[in-house]
């Protein structure tokens, strides 16, 4: 097919040649008389590692990139990612010199930079309702554990550590991991017909052993738990918490605040709902925000904000401690308080509206064309099923590659049956979402006249299906030379 | 606003096409009563131009640059080539997702691949992973699979561990019922006592965490470690590095036997960025392999017989194994360790050696200057890289750093933030951005302190 003559970059091993110099830099001008370690611990020479010109590594990298599919080359809506627009005027902001200060410098030198953690921290307060935030966590899934071990320390303060967390069975896998890292077993609680949970089934799950239930809402399906307030008075009855997972916090930021809805702890994910770049897999943030309760077990350091400018507190007896190294992902931090500060509080709501009018454009037109398994309204993502097509979720994914367009995410969640969940984002035009229905109606046309043909997609990519089995079988993890070996 | 590209006009349309006359009614599942709240607090948008201004003025209340300084503790001032920023900044980089779909991320994966491979290089061990969040956490991250590996519950940690790292371990374990006992170190050498070590070692031990170059800046005597941690069945050292740059200076790690080594791979393209973000790192010995935590690329073929990646082994992750994964991490470091294989790439072979001898030759002359006062004594004189504790006489940490604050030198880190008996002492580094006229100045403010 046409990728014959598509021919991929070598590795950067490969292309390394003997002598060759990619940097510039001042020589050594200090006698190696004065080295002060034995002989025996200095390293000869470091086999194999890359030798090039800064053009070698230029052109290859370049060329590397060239083999991805990103949010700036098209459309990417990947369910429950948020793949929305980053900004490009954080980068440069993100980049600043002034902004790029050692951790351990003294607090009074680095009065910017604590205005600014502070800042987002107010900026998060007030679109969530919680009384509190940390922004140290690294990721969504690290703000998750860091949250189950402030409920934890919480619950122990009560004299009441309790062994099991609720977790429903459309949660993403990170819930049930980062609880079990805090030290909790995992009893998973169905979600109803309609794709939420029931508060009568909540009740039935509760006894004295349930520290929390985990709720992401919207959850997997895009369907806002609408019994949350009657599921979260029924936990608190029970002297139990709510952990809500914000990872869809897109769908109604500045709609109703989680704090106002019964959440004791919830995450956000900087790098979804607050547009910093997902980078091919991070860094992300993950904050997490608390009730007034809570506040004093959350991670070390916290940013204090006196008379006399920002401090920090170091050291924190009472809380879970410290989760990560000095202030959390910062540049990603600063990226997110851009964003906020160009949006301005008019725009913060019209971010989950355009987000949602986008996902259910999608799901008026494919609904006739494809299996809907959840008829409830939805929010900010829709998903279908492949029930009755003559071809996977899988071959409709990969033929898409053909057309340009990044797949949904597919096989999730779990609970429905070829999952396509189908999350465009408010920053994405008609025009794009117009052109994606076509391709959608395109390919199931296709599918129906020769599935066969499905099956074989992708043809127009870099490379075309992978062999997950022989990677998974025999690992091979590096590049190992060749002319080594035999 | 210019992140909203639909109009007015489409709006209406969207709304009319899906059967709806106000936007209220999409989200008329969420409790009424409750919605539709206000953020009075907040400030109004502010354009582009003024956004920039604004960040500007907050860097300006950044005094940072106007000193000289020798700030080290797990996060390094290094060169950095401009390609490394060129590079890593291309959108095709920034802005994808974690490659899900192989076929349109060949990019990543390859990049990935390439980064996995120079850390195998680097540490001299079988494998490596994609990254973990940072230093603290890799070493939390490596203590537990040298836990799970053993069927162990209880570990041991060096004392002279950097301290934040030290914390996070206290943090981690603290509901797993995992046991950590520490082993001191020697306070003349400034290494682990390897009696100690021995003395404590036992059955129940699953592994030994330790730090090299140390929290101290002092290269510990690794290979002993290891032989001495073997020397019990189904017991693994745990190598930490915070400083990465000593590397490629220093025996590689799998060569002294260690079995897993973690750290922060931070000098390797990432500028300090007030602590984050950084890069966590972790390497080990083959048998690792199936209980290795985060992800992982591997090489395969498509179905053309071209040679491609993907991301593999994921049965030990989150998303398929849920609550009995090898680690909750699922976002990691990705972009951070595609700057560090364009850092290591670019600095090569040659440029490793040469800037990682530079750091050690630095500091060494910093040791040799230091020696004609009689009022300060470096405490440990041999085997350091890039760091060394001065030992005062006179003062106390704090207050002499406070001295040479005021004579706009950060002249390092108070020990006493994290020992209690180590009021006169102080953590001085070294990297190559410091020429010799930056050392013999701090020398000679020193000096002028008598």
């Amino acid at each position: 097919m046409s990728n014959e003559l598509n021919i991929l970059p070598e590795l950067i091993f490969e292309i390394s040649k003997e002598g060759k110099v990619g940097y510039s830099f001042r020589d050594i001008d200090i006698s190696d008389d004065l080295i002060a370690i034995d002989k025996s611990k200095l390293r000869e020479d470091i086999k194999d590692f890359p030798e090039l010109s800064e053009v070698d590594v230029v052109r290859h990298y370049t060329n590397v990139s060239k083999l991805n599919h990103s949010v700036d080359s098209g459309f990417y809506p990947l369910g429950s990612c948020t793949m929305k627009y980053n900004p490009k005027i954080n980068e440069k902001i993100a980049s600043l010199k002034g902004l790029n200060t050692h951790p351990y410098s003294p607090t009074d030198c680095v009065q910017g930079n604590l205005e600014i953690i502070k800042e987002l921290e107010k900026w998060l307060v007030n679109i969530t309702g919680m009384h509190g935030f940390t922004l140290v966590p690294a990721a969504g899934a690290h703000g998750e554990f860091a949250g189950m071990m402030v409920i934890r320390k919480y619950l122990e303060s009560k004299g009441d550590a309790r062994k099991i967390v609720l977790i429903p069975d459309s949660a993403h896998g990170t819930n049930p991991a980062s609880a079990h890292f805090a030290g909790y077993d995992i009893k998973e609680i169905p979600s109803n017909e309609d794709g939420v949970l029931d508060a009568k089934t909540v009740k039935e799950y509760l006894n004295e052993d349930v520290a929390a239930l985990m709720m992401t809402n919207p959850n997997t399906l895009g369907i806002f738990e609408k019994n949350i307030m009657e599921i979260a008075d029924l936990l608190h009855e029970n002297g139990s918490l709510l952990y809500m997972d914000g990872a869809n916090m897109n769908a109604f930021m500045g709609i109703v605040k989680p704090g106002d809805i019964g959440a004791d702890v919830i995450h956000l994910n900087l790098h979804k709902t607050f547009s910093t770049p997902h980078g091919g897999g991070g860094p992300g943030s993950g904050p997490i925000g608390v009730t007034k309760e809570l506040v004093q077990f959350l991670p070390v350091p916290l940013i204090i904000e006196g008379k006399d400018g920002y401090s920090v507190n170091y050291f924190n007896d009472a809380g879970i401690g410290r989760i990560k190294n000095f202030y959390g992902n910062f540049l990603v931090i600063v990226k997110a308080l851009a964003y906020l500060m160009a949006l301005g509080k008019e725009n913060v709501s019209k971010v989950a509206e355009d987000a949602v009018l986008n996902a259910n454009y999608i799901r008026e037109k494919l609904k006739d064309v494809l299996d809907l398994p959840f008829k409830s309204k939805t929010l900010h993502e829709v998903i279908f099923s492949d029930k009755d097509l003559p071809v996977t979720t899988l071959d409709i994914a990969k033929r898409l590659l053909d057309y340009g367009i990044h797949p949904f995410t597919i096989y999730f969640p779990l609970i429905v049956h070829g999952a396509m969940m189908i999350e465009p984002t408010e920053t994405e035009s008609k025009e794009t979402i117009d052109a994606f229905i076509d391709v959608m109606k395109k390919i199931l046309d296709e599918a129906k006249k020769d599935p066969e043909y499905l099956k074989g997609a992708p043809y127009n990519t870099p490379v075309r299906r992978l062999d997950e089995v022989l990677a998974a079988r025999k690992p091979v993890l590096k590049w190992i030379n060749e002319e080594n070996e035999g | 606003m210019q992140y909203f590209p639909l109009t007015d006009k489409q709006r209406e349309e969207i709304k009319k096409e899906i059967g709806i006359k106000d936007i209220k009614e999409l989200f008329s599942d969420i409790p009424q009563e409750k919605a539709w709240y206000s953020l009075d607090n907040l400030p109004n948008a502010l354009p582009e131009n003024e956004l920039l201004k604004r960040f500007e003025d907050l860097g300006d209340k950044n005094t940072y640059s106007d000193y000289l300084s020798f700030l080290g503790g797990g996060a390094y001032n290094h060169f950095i080539p401009e390609v490394v920023n060129y590079l890593s900044n291309r959108s095709e980089f920034l802005t994808p997702y974690t490659p899900y779909q192989p076929e349109v991320s060949q990019g990543s994966l390859q990049a990935m691949f390439e980064y996995q491979t120079m850390m195998a290089m680097l540490t001299g061990m079988d494998f490596s992973n994609a990254s973990l969040y940072d230093g603290g956490t890799a070493a939390i991250e490596g203590a537990l699979l040298a836990l799970r590996k053993s069927k162990k519950n209880k570990i041991l940690v060096a004392e002279n561990l950097h301290p934040e790292y030290m914390e996070i371990i206290y943090s981690y374990v603290q509901n797993l019922g995992i046991e950590v006992e520490q082993v001191r170190y020697n306070r003349e050498t400034g290494k682990v006592e390897l009696d100690e070590l021995k003395d404590k070692l036992n059955s129940e031990i699953g592994g030994f965490v330790f730090q090299s170059p140390n929290y101290f800046g002092v290269i510990e005597e690794s290979k002993e470690i290891s032989d001495i941690v073997h020397s019990e069945k189904k017991a693994y050292s745990v190598q930490v590095v915070a400083e990465a740059l000593s590397l490629p200076f220093l025996t590689p790690a799998g060569d002294n036997g260690v079995d897993i080594i973690v750290g922060e791979a931070q000098s390797f393209g990432l500028s300090l960025s007030f602590g984050g973000p950084y890069l966590g790192f972790i390497a080990a010995k083959k048998e690792f392999l199936r209980q290795m935590p985060g992800r992982l690329v591997g090489q395969t073929k498509d179905v053309d017989g071209k040679r491609g990646f993907v991301l593999t082994l994921s049965t030990r992750e989150q998303h398929i194994k849920r609550e009995n994964a090898t680690s909750n991490i699922c976002s990691n470091q990705a972009w951070c360790a595609l700057r560090a294989g364009i850092h290591l790439s670019t600095l090569g072979k040659s440029g490793l050696s040469k800037i990682s001898k530079l750091n050690h030759l630095n500091t060494a002359y910093f040791v040799k200057e230091i020696e004609k006062f009689d009022f300060v004594n470096v405490k440990y004189k041999k085997d350091f890289f890039n760091e060394v504790v001065l030992e005062l006489k006179n003062d106390n940490g704090i207050e002499f750093l406070e001295k040479l604050k005021n004579r706009k030198i950060f002249a390092g880190i108070p020990l006493k933030w994290f020992y209690k008996d180590a009021d006169n002492q102080v953590l001085i580094n070294f990297t190559e951005m410091h020429n010799k006229a930056d050392i013999d100045l701090l020398v000679k403010e020193i000096g002028d302190l008598k």
